[in-house]
Parts: structure tokens; C-alpha cells; sequence
């Protein structure tokens, strides 16, 4: 039977009134000294209209917060396997040590002899990142994944500037690619010129050499691919670009995978992108922050953009400005140095596994997608044949005729309490559901998401549709109007 | 007052030397329910295949490109406030603009309503 | 290994179900020049939590945290006090280990909050929309001019001589690679009106600042007039965001985009990150916005939910067209503002801007007095510029010698603006004490002694 409660809560859901709706403007949940009513130096800028925030106090924001959490899915709370996106374990180790106040309590611009042990992290931070890449420097700054796509393909026009080669503007990107390499690629000012992909999922090697002409400048491709494939002509592709005068950027966005096991410089990349937030465990925070550093090769290193860090011997300084060793830096991309916060984190993390752990983390997860994979193919359809990387892509083949698409899948999915995979894309394969189940997720938690899996690929193939129909059922919400949300876009609470 | 087709999916209905032009219910229904459109400037000369307007559903954006050559003379302003009108009637009320044709010659390689059924009908 | 839950056991029963008898045969595909036979060479192996913070901490020990002396360093990330309970609840794992809410029926709390932060932002700077976040204030800052330069169609954008040299430098590389013109006005302690003569019919946008580098605030009233007037937008900048406490938001002056760090609500110094990048404009940009966007709609039973929307504006749709290549961006950091926001509300923002406020006119008061010290800031928030007799990086560090972390040279952010070489920019906030200012005083003193 179904109570309407006479206030909306059920049980542990409680409700959830926006704040706007209940605080009051008239109080506050702090307590400040009180001002000394010194005349003010404002010019007559003073506020006029007050801004309409209200207060909740200590216990009500306490709740407020507290009753939204039990809204959202999250990796503690289970398998969170999200393609691409490396939803891995948070070790709570990284956030004790990103709290130390020696980290959190140091302002960027405090003089350098005052932050030597920042620096330091810094240094040893890019170390790791070189000795497992192979590669010859680091440029630490960008933001997160995308930034440091930015990063790599402003380094890329960079060098080709130096070289004389203004006019050359074309990026070979592959279709399967994720969408911030076009868009990273305009905003950096390159065109894009799309490349085909083969029937097994990897860059088609005559359809690239095809389109390499002289106003090439580089390609960027992913690898692993977003198949969760290895290209493994990888380094036939890297000399082609090479032998057209252009750089290979790679996204390392599924580092995960080869991390310890490849090292990068072998394979002929001149740029790739490491998501700290994905590979080395820092937390995704419902959406960021990340950290993106890039690792370059010779022929990049000198054009990095500011700042960086180099230990002279007498110290850790950062070098700030574009002069002397930096004068052909291409400039600088954030205010400061980068995501200290998410530094001290991946660095705890990758001191914690150490080389030898490392390596196990790729195998395992390499591991952990393959079982998933083979316990799933004969009543699922996977997008290609073979083994996979880190990450299993299925397509909706196995769904035809059913009335049920992949979206409805993946709803059903969040009853039997998953997080839905990634799904629709990579756009190169008709409903696509990519799977990356990360190392850290046991066999016993694999098992129960197989036979989840495989109990929804039967009932979907059964036509037993009540469960996708409508689907999530046992969710604190049902399906919501996306459309309704884009018509008539409300982006904010009214006055 | 003749309709014509174009492989881009847009039909284009002549009256005089103005015609109105809209994405075809084949499209429409292709894109799902429509959240937004972007229609061109009234005033602008365009050229045939320029992408003159922008058509969204929630998880797509596809350009629209100019069926013929001309001036844009009227816009359907309805369509800003009432983007469901692509979905509900994409040939009638879910028109996007009009043009003044600078080249009738150009309509003579679009295709009739019998091409392009069959026209789908390959795809 | 601690964070690694499969055994030996598990690994050889599971290569069984996949059919092959060791891991490499699943790594077969990659090239076998590039693969390694052990683990990365000099590099340390698998250490316990303990050995791990003892090492960390170590590092940790070596630098100077600001709760730990009188501190006065600003320039775009200011130390305030933040609430405990901000950080206890961005550390709840339903909101520190999820991820961006694509699957909005079970991601309604990272959603909800994010519309409460769209709506504090909008309603603090006085703007009809703002975004869900990004990466920083410099970013923000870079990706407005990109936008105004989309919605005008011109090419041409004017800096003030206020304008935080990192906040140009980040916005030069992203404009310069796309044919966008900069004009760069002279660093000017007082540097905002002086744009306005150089606007022009083929100006997509100019670019000022409040409170800007200086810590000047200045009234944009009529550079925003002057703008809208020949076609151009007006893109407002600051790095303080408390600010907007006690002073007019730049929205209602009429800045079209209103853009700056968030840092100071909710977030520690970190050392420069992360931070939270606050983006808002007028309604009739929003499909010319970058970053992600919460927004109200209804579900399947008709109650209110939140879903992201507008999507088709980013990368993962519109790919090479999309208004930004922004992808992750602050949400935590977004969480915490949000918090905070919400401890303070208006009441408290008010207090605590005001104590702000009071703590720069005494420090600039007490500084004025220093013979040779001349205070450049007329009108401000909590920030100053002030001139010295000597070069002001060595300055600095003899203060901290002396253990006061006593502002940021200006030439730290610009080394080439010629005259500024002596000028020190110095923030209070509510946190510095009497005490602290009378310590800066002793220090400044004593760091100038012989110089006069």
C-alpha cells in the first residue's frame, strides 16, 4: 500500500525545500566580532539594494545539506561503473594530507621561501609523473582534462610558430573521439578534420595517412580509445604525423589502464593529458575539481606554458615569468600554480601503491572489465571482438525488438542500486553502453552487478517491460522532463 | 504554390518569388522533441547551403542550412517562445523563415515530394 | 594493497572465466617496445599510510601557513575564516565520491545545490543567470571575452590597466589563437574609466575591474553605458568576491558579464588551488554561456526536481561548435560557497564584509603613518596598494624573514610595468587582528630602516 505522508518526507528521504523557501534573511548561522563603526572608504559604492540571501542556521544547514546527500549516488556507496570517467576508490588518506595546513593554509604567492615543502610536493608530484610517462617535462597547471587538452594544443601551435609553420591549422581527431577534443581543438584555433575508424574499433591507419596534407598540425587521439580499445598501430600513426612536420597529442583520459605497464614516450606522443581525478584517485566532488597536468616531449618542453617549478640547488623556485630558460613559454593559463589541493592527493595516492602497486592497479582493472566482459557477451552484445582495456563496451544489438532501449536499461540499472554506465557514446557504436568497472571494485561486488546485468538482458529479451517502462521505480525520483528543463530553462530561484 | 525537398531534409514551399522553408516531419521526428531554434536575421543575404539556423532537441543541434539563395524577409519570431510548434507541425506552423529568391533557377535541383519519400525510403 | 580488493585467488579464477592463462595476454595489443617488464624503475614501492603522512607531513612542516602569523597577502586569494561545517559536509561521500549528476534521478542533491549556488551567485553580483561554476577566476575571466566576442561577431577587446595581470595573461593565450585583438591598457591604481575612450565600433568587449588589482573600486556605471552604446559588451572582473557584501555588484552597474573567483566563500588558499570560478550574465546570453548549468524542471509524478540543461551548448554535444571545451569543473569548491553562503546569508556576508572593510582602513591608516609610505588606494574594499621608498619584493622578504607574511609585490604578477617596482599590494580581512597590524607596522619599519 502507498501513505501519502501529510508532509511530503518518507521515512529516511526527507524533504528537501530549497533553502529560499525557508531560511530567513534576518538571521545568520555565524557569529562575527562586532564592527567598529569606523567611517567607511567605499567613494559612495556602498550597496543599495540588499542582495535577498537568506540564513540558515548551524543545525538547520546541518540538515539542509545533509537531507540533499541522501539524494545522490556516490562510489561509497556503490559500483559506480561510468565509462571513461575512472570512478575509482577515494582514499581518505589523500584527504587528511590535503587538509594539512603547511598545504591548505599557504597562499600562492607567500614568498618562495616560505613554501619550499609545496614546492617540493610539486617537484615530486612531476617526478612521478615523468619517470611514468617517460616523458620530457610536465607542464602542471591546467585545470582538469580539458584544460590540459588546451594545454597540449597550445603548446602544439606553439612550437609550429617557431617553426614557421603558421598556417598550418588542421587536427586529425577520430571520429570515436570524446567531444573536448573538437572543442578543445577550435578553441584553440585548429580545424578539425574528422578521421574514419575500422570495423574492429581502432583509427583507420589509410583513411589517417589520407587526410594528412600540409597544413596538418597535429592529431589527437585517444588511447585506450574510447572503445576501451588499444590502438595498437599506434606508433605507425605516431610516425605518419611525425613525417608531416605535426605532434601527436594523446588523451590520456583512460591512463588507467596502462598505467605502469607502457611508458608513454615509447610510443611516439608529443603531449598527453593525466586526469588526476581519474588515474591517481582524487575525488570527482559531483563534478570537479579536477587537475590536468601534461606530460610533453623534447620537442615541446621548451614551449610549457608558466609557472613551474625547478630545484636549483638551493631551493625550489618557481619560474613565474616568461624570461630567460621560460622565453619561449607560450604563456600562462591560470592564476596561479594549478591544483595544489588535488597535487597532495594524487601524490599520497601514488606514494601509497608505490611503482609496484601501480602497475597492479592497471592490471587489475584491465582484469576487472575482461570479467566482466566474458561473463556478459553471450547475453549481451559487445561492440567488437577480442579483449578490451579497462573498460567494456556493449552495443544494443541485443535489445532489438524489444521495445527497450538503452536508456531504459540504464535506468533499470539504477534499481538494482548501480550508477548507469556511460551510455550513447562513444557516438560511433548504435546505443553504446561503456562499462569501466576500475580495480578497486571487488569480485563479490562484480559478481552481484554480472548477475544484475544478466537478469535485466533476460528480462528485456522476455519482454518483461514493467521494469524499464517508467524506469528508475525505487529511486528518490522518478524519471524527470529534461525536455521542459530546455523549453522553458528556470536557472535559478525567483526574487 | 509548389513544395520541394532537399537532402538536408528541409522542405522549401514557393509562392511568387518568395519562399518559407522549415525542416521536414522526417527530421523533426529524427531530433525529437524540439527545445530551441535559432532562425536567421531577418535582413541577411544568404547563399544555398549556408547553416542559417540552429534547430535543438535535449541531446542534439543540428544546423539548417539555406535550400536556396536570397534575402531573409520574415522569420517565425513563434517559434522563440514556442519551439514544440517544430515537433507538432514541422511543415505547417513550424515554418522557420522566408526568403526572397535571387535565383529560381536553383529550385529546379530539389527534389518533389515523390523523390524525396523515395529518397527516404533508401536511407 | 590496501585499496585493491581482489587476491590471487580472485585474479586466477577470473582469467579462467576470460579464458587466457596470465594478465599479459590482455595487454597483447600494445606495441612490446613500450611495455615495461616490472614495475617503473626509481621509483619508490607500495608504503603504509603511516609512512605516507609521515613523508607528507614532513613537506607540509617546511612551509608557513597563514593562521600561524600576521598575514596580509591578497592579490586573488584571500584568507578567511570558513566554517567547520562547510568541510564536514563536502567530506560526505554522497557528495566528495560523485560524480557530475548526468543521471539526475539519483543525483538531486548534487543538482538542488548546484541551482541554490546558481541563485546566491545571481542574486550576490546582480545578474539574471549565473553557471554551475568554473575552473577559476582567471578562466572565468578568459572564457568571457571568448564569449563576447562570439555574441558580438567583432574581434577587438580592451583590458583595463586594473585588471589582474594573471586574469590577461590567461584570457591573451585563449583570445590571441583565435584572431581575437587585445588592447592592453597600462597597470593604473586607478585604471577603469580610462577604457572608455577607447571604445569603438568594432569593439566586441572591454574588460575592467572591481574591486580591481589595486584594490580599487570604482563606479562602472558609465563604462557599461559607454559599451552598450557603440555595440560592445562589458565584461566586470574581481578577485574578491566578499566584496559584494558591502559594495554595488557589478550587475547593477550594468556589466553585461560579471566574472571573478569565488575562493573566498567556502574555500582555503590551497596554495592557488582549487579554486571556484563564478560566471553570471543577462538572460538573453544564456545559450552563449559556457560551463554547466542546473535547472528547475518536474518528474515523472509531477514533483520538482533539477536536471542539467541547455546541454547542447557543450563539448560532449555541439563538439568543435561548443561554446567551451569546459568539461569537470569546480563543483566541490562550488558546494562549499554554497555552504557558506548559506551559514552567512545576507546578515552575516554583511558583518563579515564590513569587518573586512574596517581591518583595511586601519592597516591603510597605520601604514600611511610609516614615513615614506605612501597609501595609492583611495576608494577600497579590503585591499590597498601602497608605495615604498625601495624595491618592494626585497621588502617582502625580509618581513617574512622576521615572520610577517606582510602582501605580494605588485612586479610578482608584472614584472614589466615600469614604475611599480616599489609597490606592494597588501589585504585585510576579518581575521587580522589589531595585533597582526601593529606587527606589520614593526616589520615594514624595521624591513625600510636605512632606506628613508
Amino acid at each position: 500500500m502507498t501513505i501519502e505522508t501529510f508532509t511530503g518526507a518518507k521515512a529516511l528521504l526527507q524533504k528537501t525545500e530549497l533553502l529560499f523557501e525557508y531560511g530567513s534573511v534576518d538571521k545568520t548561522g555565524i557569529d562575527t566580532a562586532k564592527p567598529e563603526g569606523l567611517a567607511d572608504s567605499l567613494g559612495g559604492l556602498k550597496r543599495k539594494a540588499k542582495p535577498k540571501l537568506p540564513a540558515l542556521t548551524e543545525p538547520e544547514a546541518m540538515r539542509h545539506y545533509i537531507r540533499l546527500s541522501q539524494r545522490n549516488y556516490a562510489i561509497d556507496l556503490g559500483m559506480f561503473p561510468l565509462g571513461s570517467c575512472t570512478m575509482k576508490h577515494n582514499p581518505r588518506l589523500n584527504e587528511a594530507m590535503a587538509r594539512l595546513p603547511g598545504f591548505s593554509d599557504i597562499h600562492p604567492l607567500q614568498p618562495q621561501s616560505t613554501v619550499q615543502g609545496a614546492l617540493e610536493l610539486i617537484n615530486s608530484l612531476s617526478d612521478w609523473l615523468l619517470k611514468l610517462t617517460g616523458m620530457k617535462a610536465v607542464a602542471m597547471s591546467p585545470k582538469a582534462g580539458a584544460h590540459g587538452e588546451l594545454c597540449g594544443m597550445l603548446a602544439i601551435r606553439a612550437a609550429l610558430d617557431a617553426r614557421g609553420l603558421q598556417a598550418r591549422k588542421k587536427v586529425l581527431v577520430p571520429k570515436s573521439a570524446h567531444g573536448t577534443n573538437p572543442a578543445t581543438a577550435a578553441q584553440a584555433g585548429f580545424e578539425v578534420v574528422e578521421v574514419a575508424q575500422t570495423a574492429d574499433g581502432r583509427v583507420d591507419v589509410d583513411d589517417f595517412k589520407a587526410k594528412i596534407t600540409e597544413d596538418t598540425a597535429a592529431c589527437m587521439i585517444t588511447n585506450p580509445n574510447t572503445c576501451g580499445l588499444f590502438e595498437h598501430q599506434i606508433k605507425e600513426i605516431a610516425d605518419l604525423i611525425h613525417a608531416a612536420g605535426g605532434y601527436f597529442y594523446c588523451d590520456g583520459a583512460n591512463f588507467n589502464a596502462i598505467v605502469g605497464k607502457v611508458r608513454v614516450a615509447d610510443l611516439g606522443v608529443d603531449a598527453m593529458h593525466i586526469n588526476l581525478h581519474k588515474t591517481f584517485s582524487t575525488p570527482h566532488g559531483g563534478g570537479g575539481p579536477g587537475s590536468g597536468p601534461v606530460v610533453l616531449s623534447a620537442a615541446l618542453a621548451p614551449f610549457a606554458p608558466v609557472p613551474w617549478v625547478v630545484n636549483d640547488g638551493d631551493g625550489f623556485k618557481l619560474i613565474e615569468h616568461k624570461e630567460g630558460e621560460a622565453s619561449q613559454a607560450f604563456g600562462r593559463m591560470v592564476a596561479f600554480q594549478g591544483q595544489m589541493g588535488m597535487y597532495v592527493r594524487a601524490l599520497s595516492y601514488m606514494m601509497s601503491h608505490g611503482a609496484d602497486g601501480l602497475k597492479q592497479v592497471s592490471e587489475d582493472a584491465v582484469l576487472n572489465a575482461n570479467y566482466i566482459l566474458a561473463s556478459l557477451k553471450d547475453v549481451m552484445t559487445p561492440a567488437f571482438d577480442g579483449y578490451c582495456m579497462h573498460e567494456a563496451l556493449f552495443d544494443d544489438e541485443f535489445l532489438e525488438g524489444t521495445g527497450v532501449t538503452t536508456l531504459d536499461f540504464a535506468k533499470a540499472m539504477i534499481d538494482e542500486g548501480f550508477h548507469p554506465m556511460t551510455m550513447y557514446f562513444p557516438l560511433v557504436v548504435h546505443g553504446a553502453m561503456l562499462i569501466e568497472p576500475t580495480e578497486t571494485e571487488s569480485k563479490h561486488t562484480l559478481d552481484d552487478f554480472i548477475k544484475s546485468m544478466r537478469g535485466l538482458a533476460e528480462a528485456a529479451k522476455s519482454n518483461d517491460k514493467s521494469r524499464f517502462d517508467h524506469a528508475p521505480h525505487l529511486a528518490p525520483s522518478k524519471r524527470l522532463d529534461e525536455t521542459l528543463a530546455a523549453r522553458k530553462p528556470i536557472l535559478k530561484m525567483a526574487d | 504554390m509548389t513544395v520541394k525537398f532537399t537532402q538536408e531534409h528541409e522542405w522549401i514551399k514557393i509562392e511568387g518569388d518568395v519562399a518559407s522553408f522549415g525542416i521536414t516531419a522526417y527530421a523533426a521526428e529524427q531530433l525529437g522533441d524540439v527545445v530551441y531554434v535559432e532562425l536567421p536575421e531577418v535582413g541577411k543575404t544568404i547563399k544555398t547551403g549556408d547553416a542559417v539556423a540552429v534547430v535543438e532537441s535535449v541531446k542534439a543541434a543540428s544546423d539548417v542550412y539555406a535550400p536556396v539563395s536570397g534575402e531573409v524577409v520574415e522569420a517565425n519570431d513563434e517559434l522563440s517562445a514556442s519551439p514544440e510548434k517544430v515537433s507538432e507541425d514541422a511543415e505547417g506552423a513550424g515554418w522557420f523563415a522566408k526568403i526572397k529568391l535571387s535565383d529560381a533557377s536553383e529550385l529546379d535541383g530539389l527534389m518533389d515530394e515523390a523523390a524525396y519519400k523515395a529518397f527516404l525510403e533508401s536511407l | 594493497m590496501r585499496y585493491l580488493p581482489l587476491n590471487d585467488d580472485d585474479r586466477k579464477s577470473m582469467l579462467e572465466t576470460i579464458g587466457v592463462s596470465n594478465i599479459d595476454e590482455l595487454f597483447k595489443d600494445i606495441p612490446e617496445s613500450a611495455r615495461l617488464d616490472g614495475p617503473v624503475r626509481d621509483l619508490p614501492l607500495v608504503q603504509s599510510e603511516m609512512a605516507v603522512a609521515r613523508a607528507l607531513g614532513k613537506m607540509a612542516g617546511k612551509n608557513i601557513p597563514a593562521a600561524n602569523v600576521p598575514f596580509f597577502c591578497g592579490a586573488g586569494a584571500y584568507k578567511h575564516h570558513v566554517p567547520a561545517t562547510v568541510d564536514h559536509i563536502i567530506q560526505r561521500s554522497e557528495f566528495l565520491t560523485s560524480y557530475t549528476p548526468y543521471q539526475p534521478e539519483i543525483a538531486q542533491g548534487t543538482l538542488q545545490s548546484l541551482f541554490e549556488f546558481q541563485t546566491q551567485v545571481a542574486r550576490l553580483l546582480d545578474c539574471d543567470v549565473a553557471n554551475a561554476s568554473m575552473y577559476d577566476g582567471s578562466t572565468a575571466c578568459a572564457e568571457a571575452v571568448v564569449m563576447a566576442a562570439r555574441v558580438t561577431k567583432r574581434k577587438k577587446v580592451i583590458f583595463s590597466g586594473g585588471i589582474h595581470p594573471h586574469y590577461f595573461a590567461a584570457a591573451h593565450i585563449l583570445a590571441d589563437n583565435i584572431g581575437i585583438e587585445i588592447v592592453a591598457l597600462d597597470p593604473a591604481i586607478d585604471g577603469e574609466k580610462a577604457v572608455t575612450q577607447h571604445i569603438d565600433n568594432e569593439t566586441a568587449a572591454v574588460v575592467v575591474s572591481c574591486p580591481n588589482v589595486f584594490g580599487t573600486i570604482t563606479d562602472l556605471s558609465e563604462i557599461a553605458a559607454a559599451a552598450t552604446e557603440k555595440g560592445a559588451l562589458s565584461i566586470g572582473v574581481f578577485t574578491e568576491v566578499m566584496a559584494f557584501g558591502l559594495i554595488e555588484p557589478l550587475g547593477a552597474m550594468g556589466i553585461d558579464i560579471v566574472v571573478g573567483e569565488g575562493q573566498s566563500i567556502g574555500n582555503a588558499l590551497n596554495f592557488g588551488g582549487p579554486y571556484v570560478g563564478l560566471f553570471a550574465t543577462r538572460e538573453k546570453f544564456i545559450r552563449q554561456m559556457p560551463g554547466r548549468l542546473a535547472g528547475q524542471t518536474v518528474d515523472l509524478d509531477g514533483n520538482r526536481g533539477f536536471v542539467l540543461t541547455l546541454s547542447t551548448r557543450e563539448q560532449h554535444i555541439r563538439r568543435e561548435k561548443a561554446t567551451s571545451n569546459i568539461c569537470t569543473n569546480s563543483g566541490l569548491c562550488a558546494l562549499a560557497f554554497t555552504i557558506h553562503m548559506t551559514l552567512l546569508g545576507e546578515k552575516g556576508l554583511e558583518q563579515t564584509a564590513i569587518l573586512n572593510h574596517e581591518a583595511a582602513i586601519k592597516t591603510a591608516k597605520a601604514l600611511g603613518a610609516i614615513v615614506g609610505v605612501e597609501v595609492l588606494t583611495k576608494n577600497f574594499f579590503n585591499e590597498i596598494a601602497v608605495k615604498l621608498p625601495v624595491n618592494a619584493t626585497e621588502v617582502v622578504q625580509k618581513m617574512a624573514d622576521a615572520g610577517v607574511l606582510g602582501g605580494v609585490p605588485f612586479s610578482r604578477l608584472n614584472k614589466d610595468a615600469q614604475g611599480f617596482e616599489n609597490v606592494l599590494l597588501i589585504a585585510a580581512t576579518e581575521v587580522t587582528t589589531d595585533d597582526d597590524i601593529a606587527e606589520l607596522v614593526t616589520a615594514l619599519t624595521n624591513a625600510l630602516k636605512g632606506a628613508i
